[in-house]
C-alpha cells in the first residue's frame, strides 16, 4: 500500500514528473518555463536541480519545432515530456502533432512507435480572454493515433500523467488552469491510473452526468445539491477523452435513462456532442428523454469579467438542466450564492496573471 | 579519391538512375498507385553523403526520398514492394512511395510535408547527444524547406544544443512548378542562411559528385569531433516532372534550354568520364557494375509482383503501439 498525502493537482503533476525522471533514465521534460523560477505554475519547479539540464530544460520559443523534435527523441530512445503553458500555443505544433507523432505508427506499418507526452494547460477567467483560454480536446481527440487525457482530480494528475509518460503513444495531457490549487490525496511513488477507463464518481439512478476535467468539480457541486433535494445523479468522470471508455456510459445510460453530457469546449463537435451522438445511436431504447450537452458557447471567451459572467457553464447551471430532465423544480440559484468570490477565479488562490 | 570510394559513387548513382528509370517506364502500367517523386538528375547528392555516413548513422528525408534511402542502404525489396502497395513493403503498404523507413541501416523515414521531417533529424540528435554517441543525424531537405518557419526554428535548436547534425540541402531550383525567383530574395543563398542561424555551412555543385562526397565527408568529420551541427548546400536540377515519370518542359515552367543545359551537366556521365581517365574504374567494371544493378532491380520488381497485397483488415491496424481496449 502506497503512502497516501494531501497535495495539491500541481504537486501531483511535479510529482509525477520526479518520479518518471527518476525511474527511467530516458525521459526528458521540457517547455517554456520549465526550470525558471516559477516551474509552470509549480509542475516542474526545481526538477532541474535534481535531474540535471540535459533532461529538464527551458526552450525557445519554437512549438512546432520543438514537438517534432519530441517525435525525434522518442524515435532515438527517449520519452520527452513538453509542456504548453497554455493550449492556444500547441496550436502552432499541429503539424508536428498531427501530421507526424500522429501518423508516425500507422504509416510506417508499426514499425516504430512515438512515445512522447505533451501536457497542455487551458487557462480560464481573469481576463484570459480568447487565446489563452481555449479547451479544444475535441481537435486533439479527432486525430486517429492521439490519445488525449484530463485529470479532474490531484491523484489522476499524477496517475494519468504517469501512465501517459510510460505509453508507447502520444498522449496529449491537457490540464485545466482552475485545478491546479485543488487538492487531494495522492498516493506516493509511482502511482498510475489506467488510460482509456472512465472513473464513476458518484452512483445513482436518476441521470448519468459525464465530465471532464473542470466540468467534473462543478458537476461534483452540484450533483450534492441535487441529492439533497432527492435526486440521484450518477457522476462519470471520462478522464480519458480518446479513446473513450463509451462502455462505462453506456452501463450507467442503461441504468438511468437520462444522459447529461458536460463539456470545456466549444459546444459544436464537442466530445459531449460525441458523447449525445453514440447514446442517442447505441442506448435509444433504453432512453426515457433526450440526451442533453452543456458546453462552452460557440464564441470565444471575452477579457472583461463584464463579459464572462454568464459565459461558462456552472453548477447551478448543470442543476437547473438535471432539474428539467427530471421534471423536477430544483433550487439551483443557491449555488450560485454559495460561492465566495468573484465568478472569474477558480478561489481566493488565484489573483492572476495567467 | 581511392578506387574503392569511386566504385563506391558510382555504384551508388547507376543503382538509382536504374531504379528511378524502372519506375518511370512501369508507372503508366497503372499498378503503382500513389505519388512518386524521381530523383533522376539528383543522384549525386544522394551517392556523396550516402558515402560519407556510416550505416549506424541516422537519416530522415522528405517526398523525394528514393535516392536518400537508397544511398542509406535501405532494401530495394521493400522499396519497391512498398511503391507498389504491398504487404511485403518497408511499411506494409501503409506509406508508399513518400514514406520509406529501413531503420536496420539507419534511414529513420521520410514524410510528406515539405520540412516535416527537420525538427524530427534534429530530436534525433538530441538522443545521441545524451548517449554520447559519434554517431550522427543527417536531415536530407530540399530549397523549399528554407521557405519553411520550422526550418528556422530547428537550426536554431540544433546550434543552441550544438547538436551533432549534418544539413543536407539539395537545391534542384524548383517547387513543383514554382522557381526560387518567386519564392526567395535573389541573391540570398541558402547556405548563407544557415550560416547566420550559427550552422558551420557550405555549399558545391551537387552534380561534381567528388566534390560533393569530399565536402560532405569532411562536415561529417566536423559533426563527429564535436563541432555542432553542419549544413552543407548542392546545387542540382530535376531531370523529370516534380511528381510522376514524365517530362514537363514543353509545359511552360521552365525553359528546355536549362534543362539541356543541366542534362550536359549528368553527375553520371561527368563522374564516369573522370574516373575513367584516371584509371579508378575500368569500362568493363563499369559494364559487369550495371549488369548486377539490372539483375537486383528485375529481382526486386519480381518481387514486388509476386508479393500479396496486405490483408483489408489491414486497414485499421498500427494505430496504436499500445491500443487500448475500449468499444
Amino acid at each position: 500500500m502506497l503512502a497516501v498525502s494531501l497535495i495539491t493537482f500541481a504537486q501531483a503533476v511535479r510529482d509525477a514528473l520526479a518520479v518518471a525522471l527518476a525511474k527511467d533514465p530516458g525521459v526528458i521534460v521540457y517547455g517554456l518555463g520549465t526550470d525558471d523560477p516559477r516551474g509552470i505554475f509549480g509542475t516542474t519547479l526545481n526538477l532541474h536541480k535534481e535531474f540535471g539540464s540535459e533532461r529538464v530544460f527551458d526552450m525557445p520559443t519554437s512549438e512546432n519545432a520543438m514537438t517534432g523534435i519530441a517525435v525525434g527523441a522518442a524515435l532515438a530512445g527517449l520519452r520527452p515530456v513538453m509542456c504548453h503553458q497554455r493550449l492556444d500555443f500547441a496550436l502552432l505544433a499541429m503539424d508536428q502533432l498531427v501530421n507526424n507523432a500522429a501518423k508516425w505508427h500507422f504509416m510506417f506499418g508499426g514499425k516504430r512507435a512515438v512515445p512522447i507526452t505533451v501536457r497542455m494547460i487551458i487557462g480560464r477567467g481573469w481576463g484570459q480572454g480568447p487565446t489563452h483560454s481555449q479547451s479544444l480536446q475535441a481537435w486533439l481527440a479527432h486525430i486517429p493515433g492521439l490519445k488525449v487525457v484530463m485529470p479532474a482530480t490531484a491523484a489522476d494528475a499524477k496517475g494519468l500523467l504517469l501512465s501517459s509518460i510510460f505509453d508507447d503513444d502520444p498522449v496529449i495531457v491537457l490540464e485545466h488552469r482552475w485545478l491546479h490549487n485543488v487538492k487531494g490525496d495522492v498516493p506516493a511513488g509511482d502511482h498510475r491510473v489506467p488510460l482509456g477507463k472512465a472513473h464513476r464518481i458518484r452512483e445513482g439512478k436518476d441521470v448519468t452526468i459525464a465530465a471532464m476535467s473542470y466540468m467534473t468539480i462543478e458537476a461534483i457541486h452540484a450533483v450534492e445539491h441535487l441529492a439533497q433535494q432527492g435526486i440521484d445523479c450518477e457522476l462519470i468522470d471520462l478522464r480519458t477523452i480518446k479513446p473513450l471508455d463509451f462502455q462505462t456510459i453506456e452501463d450507467s445510460v442503461t441504468k438511468t435513462g437520462r444522459l447529461l453530457a458536460l463539456d470545456t469546449g466549444f459546444a459544436t463537435g464537442s466530445v459531449a456532442g460525441e458523447i449525445v451522438a453514440r447514446v442517442s445511436m447505441d442506448c435509444w431504447a433504453q432512453l426515457k428523454g433526450a440526451p442533453m450537452r452543456l458546453a462552452a458557447p460557440d464564441v470565444p471567451e471575452a477579457t472583461s469579467p463584464a463579459l464572462t459572467e454568464g459565459y461558462h457553464v456552472r453548477a447551478e447551471h448543470i442543476a437547473a438542466a438535471v432539474g428539467r430532465m427530471v421534471g423536477k423544480d430544483v433550487n439551483h440559484l443557491e449555488l450560485a450564492k454559495m460561492r465566495k468570490h468573484p465568478h472569474d477565479v477558480p478561489g481566493d488562490w488565484f489573483s492572476g496573471p495567467f | 579519391m581511392n578506387a574503392g570510394t569511386a566504385r563506391q559513387l558510382l555504384h551508388a548513382m547507376r543503382r538509382i538512375r536504374s531504379v528511378e528509370e524502372m519506375i518511370a517506364a512501369r508507372y503508366s502500367e497503372q499498378q503503382i498507385r500513389c505519388p512518386t517523386h524521381l530523383s533522376i538528375g539528383q543522384e549525386g547528392a544522394a551517392a556523396a553523403v550516402g558515402a560519407a555516413l556510416r550505416p549506424t548513422d541516422l537519416a530522415v528525408s522528405g517526398h523525394r526520398a528514393h535516392a536518400h534511402y537508397l544511398a542509406k542502404g535501405g532494401d530495394l525489396n521493400a522499396m519497391i514492394a512498398e511503391i507498389y502497395g504491398k504487404v511485403t513493403g518497408c511499411a506494409r503498404g501503409k506509406g508508399g512511395s513518400m514514406h520509406l523507413v529501413d531503420e536496420s541501416v539507419g534511414f529513420m523515414g521520410s514524410t510528406a510535408i515539405v520540412a516535416g521531417t527537420v525538427p524530427v533529424g534534429v530530436g534525433l540528435a538530441y538522443g545521441l547527444k545524451l548517449e554520447r554517441s559519434d554517431r550522427l543525424s543527417c536531415v536530407f531537405l530540399g530549397d523549399a524547406v528554407a521557405e519553411a518557419g520550422v526550418f528556422y526554428e530547428s537550426l536554431n535548436f540544433a546550434a543552441l544544443k550544438k547538436l551533432p547534425v549534418l544539413f543536407v540541402c539539395e537545391n534542384n531550383l524548383y517547387s513543383v512548378y514554382s522557381p526560387l525567383s518567386v519564392r526567395q530574395p535573389a541573391g540570398r543563398a541558402i547556405h548563407e542562411v544557415a550560416a547566420a542561424m550559427g550552422v558551420g555551412s557550405q555549399a558545391c555543385d551537387g552534380n561534381d559528385v567528388q566534390a560533393a562526397y569530399e565536402m560532405t565527408a569532411a562536415a561529417v568529420e566536423k559533426v563527429r569531433s564535436g563541432s555542432g551541427p553542419q549544413f552543407i548546400e548542392l546545387s542540382t536540377y530535376r531531370w523529370r516532372e516534380h511528381c510522376g515519370p514524365m517530362y514537363d518542359n514543353d509545359i511552360g515552367y521552365r525553359a528546355e534550354a536549362e534543362f539541356l543545359d543541366w542534362k550536359g551537366r549528368d553527375p553520371i556521365a561527368r563522374f564516369e568520364q573522370q574516373v575513367l581517365s584516371n584509371k579508378l574504374v575500368s569500362a568493363a567494371d563499369i559494364e559487369a557494375m550495371q549488369t548486377a544493378i539490372d539483375a537486383e532491380i528485375a529481382e526486386a520488381f519480381a518481387f514486388a509482383a509476386r508479393s500479396p497485397f496486405p490483408e483489408p483488415a489491414d486497414a485499421f491496424t498500427d494505430l496504436y503501439a499500445s491500443p487500448i481496449d475500449t468499444i
